[in-house]
């Protein structure tokens, strides 16, 4: 009987690393080694921890061609790694890397450019309030969705039928939401002022009783509290689409001659934008849901798209130190825009290492 | 101070709101885990209460001024406390104290949800098909130059994802996807910068106490 052994021999897989994974909250370390020269034949590398440099225990496993794994440790306790190159039960052992310790940091620093951008962003924003509290006076371009607010309320009133405000299926912390209860406060006023019904159901509760004190407030402010009527703001469900059939029930039955239909949409923004076009009420929208915009533009007359939504309520109140804030906007897009355009031909013509900025 | 007290807490939580986003240390994160889960949660839970108070008072006042369709009020009140029951004493998957089944007829409330709610949610939706085509006949009709073009685009897209393009022109599946990936692209992130920037200078303005229409505007 004649036994052939063959003996594979494989290469251990070259220099080894470990170190603590930058930007990031503990718990985590980094392990880099060199591929082994026999990679190809591999069935991967086993990845090996020690807490004393001498007894080793398996932690992890990875394919060939591989050469970095993230390993979860406890802070502030050193730690030993070394890899092992494995083909079938073959096992090729590197050096052992130097200890390492992981230890959660106080800074991200792979986020602090977003940070600058939007320190610089802030400040321009903040110099054009300034410039408005100085009393300069500030061109804001005409947003015919905004400019509709008033028609859209004296037709409610002139007709004796009531405005339908829908706040969208927001929470509470989306700035679509927040924005819309601002424009919220500024229609209130004005159904106060003419005295015109505003029915203004919710989805979720916590935006109903912020909305509530908006209302209640901007009835107060124009001398009229006893017009509110805390029946007409109520909270209907949190079920999407059982909110969508509310909606739909209400302009049915209340006939509302508006719809505002502000704040965050999902699918169910074409139901509520086609029913409302059906009862023939003018409708004005306004979304940040990139999704849902080409819907309600197509059903609604009127529609606030992205920024015009945040601007609403400073346009509508033309108060100056808001205004001022959407003439920063614009200076900020300018500058993005122009930063962009240069970036653009720099990346074209070069490669150089500032552009890595703006990955 | 009514007004003052409101605005130093929205500046408070509104700063301990941005600094997590680059603190990536656990005491921060851990602190603004409580916020938004712990404490929101609380804050909901008593704005439930509130929000479903409102929901009844609605429904009583209708059916006891006689306003129209009132009946309906007697449908969501009748179903409101009964789910409510037998949500609160016969468990979610009718593990409770309340037996909730008869026979082979279950209604624990996972039941009620699956076999009620679910499929009228999907009713709902399904009527979007309806919707979406009546939406798209208005405004695919070429009454001025951008809605000439949109038809146009819309055509050319629809025709290009369908076996029919690749058959007209071997080119036609391209030049659709190009319509989707270079002008449809560059129209949404132009809407995105504009976005992003009216964020910023919304929380700016909410941070700072200028814009206070959410307290119901003025001083």
């Amino acid at each position: 009987m004649i036994f052939t052994i063959f003996l594979i021999a494989i290469a251990p897989p070259g220099p080894i690393r470990a170190y603590d994974t930058p930007d990031d909250g503990g718990g985590s370390v980094i392990i880099e080694w060199q591929l082994s020269p026999d990679d190809a034949i591999l069935d991967g590398y086993e990845i090996y921890r020690s807490e004393n440099g001498q007894d080793f225990e398996k932690v992890g496993f990875i394919g060939k061609s591989r050469n970095s794994i993230d390993d979860q440790t406890q802070d502030y306790k050193r730690y030993y790694y070394k890899v092992a190159a494995l083909k079938d039960t073959i096992r090729e052992f590197s050096d052992v890397s130097t200890p390492v310790m992981s230890s959660p940091q106080w800074i991200d620093r792979s986020k602090v450019n977003i940070f600058v951008a939007l320190f610089i962003l802030g400040s321009i924003i903040l110099y054009f309030i300034s410039q408005a509290r100085k009393g300069r006076e500030l061109y804001i371009r005409k947003i015919s969705g905004l400019q509709a607010v008033d028609e859209a309320v004296g037709r409610a009133t002139e007709m004796g039928k009531p405005i339908l405000y829908c706040p969208g299926i927001g929470y509470i912390e989306q700035i679509a939401t927040i924005a819309s209860l601002n424009i919220l406060g500024e229609v209130a006023k004005k159904t106060a002022q003419y005295n015109t019904k505003l029915i203004n159901p919710h989805y979720d509760p916590i935006v109903y009783t912020v909305a509530r004190e908006i209302i209640k407030e901007s009835y107060t402010k124009v001398g009229r509290p006893d017009a509110f009527d805390p029946e007409n703001v109520y909270f209907v469900t949190d079920s999407q689409f059982a909110y969508a059939a509310a909606l739909d029930g209400i302009m049915l039955r209340e006939r509302p001659a508006t719809n505002f239909l502000i704040g965050t949409f999902y699918a169910e923004s074409l139901i509520l934008a086609e029913t409302g076009a059906s009862t023939g009420a003018i409708q004005i929208s306004g979304t940040d849901s990139l999704a849902q915009l080409p819907f309600l533009v197509t059903a609604c007359d009127y529609t606030l798209i992205g920024e015009e939504l945040y601007a609403a309520s400073a346009y509508i109140s033309r108060e100056p130190l808001l205004m001022g804030a959407i003439k920063g906007e614009d200076w900020g897009k300018l500058i993005i825009g122009g930063i962009l355009i240069i970036a653009s031909i720099v990346g074209l013509l070069t490669n150089l290492p500032v552009l890595s900025l703006f990955r | 101070m009514q007004r003052t007290f409101p605005l130093i807490l929205c500046f408070i939580f509104g700063i301990l709101g941005i600094i997590p986003f680059i603190v990536p240390h656990p005491v921060v994160q851990h602190t603004d885990e409580f916020l938004r889960n712990d404490l929101l949660r609380i804050l909901a839970a008593f704005a439930l209460v509130l929000g479903l108070g409102s929901l009844l008072r609605v429904h009583f006042d209708k059916i006891q001024h006689r306003r129209e369709n009132w009946q309906y009020s007697w449908v969501l009140l009748i179903t409101f406390f009964l789910t409510s029951i037998i949500g609160l004493f016969g468990g979610v998957a009718g593990t409770g104290p309340l037996p909730t089944r008869i026979g082979n007829f279950s209604f624990d409330i996972q039941t009620i949800y699956l076999n009620v709610e679910v499929p009228l949610g999907a009713t709902m939706f399904a009527l979007l098909s309806f919707f979406m085509a009546s939406a798209a006949y208005r405004s695919f009709r070429a009454r001025s130059t951008e809605a000439t073009l949109l038809l146009l685009a819309a055509f050319i897209v629809m025709i290009g994802i369908l076996p029919l393009g690749n058959q007209i022109s071997p080119h036609l599946p391209s030049f659709a996807q190009w319509i989707m990936d270079v002008p449809n692209v560059a129209g949404k992130r132009g809407i995105a910068f504009g976005i992003a920037l009216g964020s910023l200078a919304t929380a700016l303005k909410i941070l700072l106490g200028i814009e206070r229409s959410w307290l119901g505007g003025g001083e």
